[in-house]
């Protein structure tokens, strides 16, 4: 039966062109719009760290002046120097690890591949739970230890785009890399990761590539390297530098491992625990106020989506609702246009039901067809948004699930329009058509 | 003139058409508005002035490699080879530059030991010249003299150090003294250190300009000069020869000292398209949703329409072989196709407020102008005319005997 619906929407097709062109036209360009916008806000608002999202933490703490308090303000996203290196040495988390990031100035050696000037390299500063707690691959070498960070071992792992351009992607552990006058020892590469979007540090590129180099947090302060990302001070600083260990600023992310929700609400008393510490000690003037955000809470927190992404779908769908009722119409008109064939239908003894199913057939062929003209224009407009020279263009693409829902939104939403013109078809009562014609 | 009464009897007998119709133009009045509006917003974004010769400067910076104890002097040669290439009109060194991607932000305070500051400003850092390099107009008071600049090393040195004077922008000045006495008034950015105000600019956009008023002009000039290593060397030239210059500025600095890693260069107005490329972007693709929103209601005003002449074949040849002309016809279809549209746009004007509310309940989007209100009416009209003229032609030309004849 349903073939032979099927042969007949064919068929009526056949008879009027333009107007199923134009209903086929009208849904691809709604599924087009809609499917462009969708895969860029999913490339964007996805999950960054698969399978173990949940399991990451960011670590808040509210250390500002009394005088600058506002109730229900979120406490600052970043740690002073003290507080990071305090709870990193209590360890009271499966994993933890600070951070912040940096560029280096790197001068590569004689042979290195394609004559290769002086350059300023990205880098990441941090310790050695980084590796394990973010689960990053490795493809040769592996990550420093925690005896390295109390040594400010000289020591770096590269990331392969950073190993490709250095070292023409050979395994490079054990060789040295000339940074900011001094050499650095290679004991891992990283295989391909890249984060999108950058979670750890939004402050250095909400969805930028992969940094290059990863050393020591204490390294990075010994030798004087350059620091990136954002830096907030607050009172007067008697302190020469805001770097120094007692500076009043925030500067350094801090992320730690729980595994079970038990570990989490722990981890959590710590934190108010450590604060009120802090506080009776003089050094925290606010009452304890911490936060702890797993990954996907941390990312919704920051707005990372970017408004305008999020503008763009909902106008795409607004534009989608049109171009449905836009066919809702057209169909309307084409269903009714048939009357005398439904009369005929009808009076040669098909029920109600076997019509609306022929109708209905028919909205989804033209949805079917809509479908495959709306992926065509969803990846040019793909293609149109990678042209954009903006960083979080590169991520964008269409895959399988999104492959996978333009047919499912084309179909669906082509049945959908079709449910009332199909309403209206078996309605057509059998005696005044025949009558008529 | 024509009755409406036979018109909104037929309309009653196709009510499900009719509604379709009146909801589509609903929705496309409605988003059509807002998208027009947000790209009015997005445009004043795009032409909010910066108050620098933007086509007349370009940038470009170096790194030393390793910790270099005293890079003025680097800066100083690096500087007297910019100035003597040719086309190049004035050098300096700056801290951060407009569209750059890097920023300084202070609290600005009135009196010392104000708890919370009364605006922030965004920091540039120069060398006396700055403001005339930069093509800035000086409204009132002075520049920098040499004598007041200090090196970056030494202002680092101190917290609290006491700086010869600030110059702050108009918007500033009109901010924090409105009686527009600022010149010799002091300010307080570093704790209780007095800055007294030396000059007033007319303008100077922040290095990131975000909402296109006044508060993206918070900006003041410090009395202190960086050097390579923590500044940016900007130059002013002919808009003709910045390719040239910029090309011949970076084989200078590698000829000053070419143990240095060079930073990205180029010119102020190539710095400005990009921190506004996503603007841009977004105005085209408003623009192109509206032009797809308006193309498919058309078409949908003439598949209906279409429609309804075939129906009414045989009406539309009554009504001729009574004496109607093929003018009262058409001005059927055309009276229908208003009556329609109207409602649709009554519709959708509610829809567009509504629309509007939301947004401005989700972004920083202020009310919708009420002129939006006739004007988007007026495009609706119109399209909705163009779009049933077709149709509607079709009809008049209907002759009333092949109507008659019944070969619907």
């Amino acid at each position: 039966m349903f073939l032979y619906y099927f042969d007949l929407a064919l068929r009526s097709f056949r008879s009027a062109r333009g107007l199923t062109a134009l209903m086929v036209l009208t849904i691809a360009m709604g599924i087009g719009a809609s499917m462009t916008t969708l895969t860029t806000f999913r490339a964007l608002s996805g999950d960054p760290l698969p399978g173990r999202s949940a399991n990451v933490l960011r670590v808040q703490l509210d250390a500002g002046l009394k005088a600058t308090f506002t109730p229900g303000k979120e406490p600052d996203t970043q740690l002073t120097r003290f507080d990071a290196e305090t709870l990193l040495r209590e360890k009271h988390a499966a994993r933890q690890a600070m951070m912040a990031g940096g560029g280096v100035n790197v001068e590569p050696a004689a042979d290195a591949p394609g004559g290769l000037k002086p350059f300023e390299a990205t880098a990441r500063y941090t310790s050695a739970d980084f590796f394990p707690m973010f689960q990053t691959p490795f493809l040769y070498g592996q990550a420093w230890n925690a005896a390295d960070d109390g040594a400010n071992a000289p020591v770096v792992v590269l990331s392969k785009a950073f190993n490709d351009k250095l070292f023409g992607g050979a395994n490079s552990v054990g060789r040295n890399v000339h940074a900011d006058g001094a050499d650095l020892r290679v004991v891992g590469v990283l295989d391909d990761w890249q984060p999108v979007p950058y979670f750890f540090d939004l402050n250095v590129g909400r969805f930028r590539k992969t940094e290059g180099m990863f050393l020591p947090f204490g390294t990075a302060l010994e030798r004087k390297l350059g620091f990136n990302g954002s830096l907030s001070c607050w009172g007067d600083s008697a302190t020469p530098h805001p770097r120094e260990l007692n500076a009043p600023c925030s500067w350094i992310q801090y992320w730690v491992e729980a595994d079970t929700p038990a570990d989490r609400a722990a981890y959590l008393d710590y934190l108010t625990r450590y604060s009120a510490q802090q506080h009776a000690a003089g050094r925290f003037q606010r009452d304890p106020n911490p936060r702890l955000r797993d990954v996907m809470d941390w990312l919704s927190s920051q707005h990372v989506v970017p408004e305008d992404v999020r503008l763009q779908v909902w106008l795409a769908f607004g534009f989608l609702a049109v171009c449905l009722v836009n066919t809702v119409g057209l169909l309307l008109a084409k269903c009714l246009r048939r009357s005398p064939e439904i009369g005929v239908r009808r009076a040669l003894g098909a029920p109600r039901r076997q019509i609306f199913a022929q109708f209905l057939v028919e909205a989804g062929t033209i949805g079917l067809a809509g479908g495959v003209l709306g992926l065509a224009f969803a990846a040019f407009g793909v293609w149109c948004v990678r042209q954009g020279s903006s960083s979080r263009a590169q991520w964008v693409h269409l895959d399988a699930t999104a492959l996978l829902i333009t047919f499912a939104l084309a179909i669906g939403a082509s049945v959908l329009a079709g449910l009332l013109p199909a309403w209206k078809a078996c309605e057509v009562s059998p005696a005044s058509q025949l009558k008529s014609s | 003139m024509l009755q409406l009464r036979p018109i909104l009897s037929t309309l009653r007998r196709h009510r499900t058409a009719a509604l379709l119709i009146v909801v589509e133009i609903a929705l496309t009045c409605a988003i059509v508005c807002n998208a027009v509006f947000l790209i009015s917003n997005r445009i004043d974004r795009l032409h909010f002035g910066s108050g620098v010769a933007i086509d007349e400067l370009v940038e470009l910076g170096t790194r030393s490699i390793g910790n270099v104890d005293d890079a003025a002097p680097g800066t100083r040669e690096d500087l007297a080879a910019l100035r003597a290439l040719p086309g190049v009109r004035a050098a300096n060194v700056m801290s951060v530059i407009p569209y750059g991607n890097q920023v300084r932000v202070s609290g600005v305070s009135m009196v010392p030991d104000q708890p919370t500051p009364t605006i922030s400003v965004a920091m540039y850092s120069g060398d006396a010249g700055l403001p005339a390099l930069l093509g800035l107009k000086m409204v009132a008071g002075r520049d920098f003299n040499a004598d007041e600049v200090v090196d970056q090393a030494t202002a680092d040195k101190d917290d609290n150090y006491r700086y010869a004077g600030v110059i702050i922008t108009q918007a500033v000045a009109q901010r924090l003294f409105p009686d527009g006495d600022a010149v010799g008034k002091s300010i307080y950015i570093f704790g209780n250190t007095p800055l007294r105000i030396v000059g007033i600019v007319e303008r100077l956009v922040s290095p990131d300009p975000e909402h296109a008023n006044q508060t993206d002009l918070y900006s003041v000039i410090l009395p202190v000069r960086p050097t390579f290593d923590n500044g940016t060397y900007v130059l002013r030239t002919d808009p003709t020869q910045r390719d040239t210059v910029l090309k011949a500025a970076v084989a200078a600095l590698e000829r000053v000292n070419p143990h240095r890693v060079a930073q990205e260069h180029g010119t102020f107005e190539d710095l400005r398209g990009d921190y506004y490329r996503t603007d841009l972007s977004m105005v085209w693709l408003l623009a192109g949703v509206c032009v797809a929103l308006l193309v498919v209601t058309a078409f949908g005003i003439v598949g209906l329409a279409s429609f309804w002449v075939q129906q009414r074949t045989k009406m539309i040849g009554t009504r001729r072989a009574l004496g109607a002309t093929r003018g009262q016809i058409l001005r059927y279809f055309q009276t229908e196709n208003l009556l329609l549209t109207t409602a649709g746009i009554a519709l959708g004007m509610l829809g567009a407020f509504a629309i509007n509310q939301w947004l401005m309940t989700q972004y920083e989007l202020p009310r919708l102008p009420l002129v939006y209100l006739p004007l988007g009416a007026l495009a609706l009209w119109l399209l909705g005319q163009v779009a049933v003229l077709a149709p509607a032609r079709r009809a008049a030309a209907l002759a009333p005997a092949h109507a008659m004849r019944g070969l619907s």
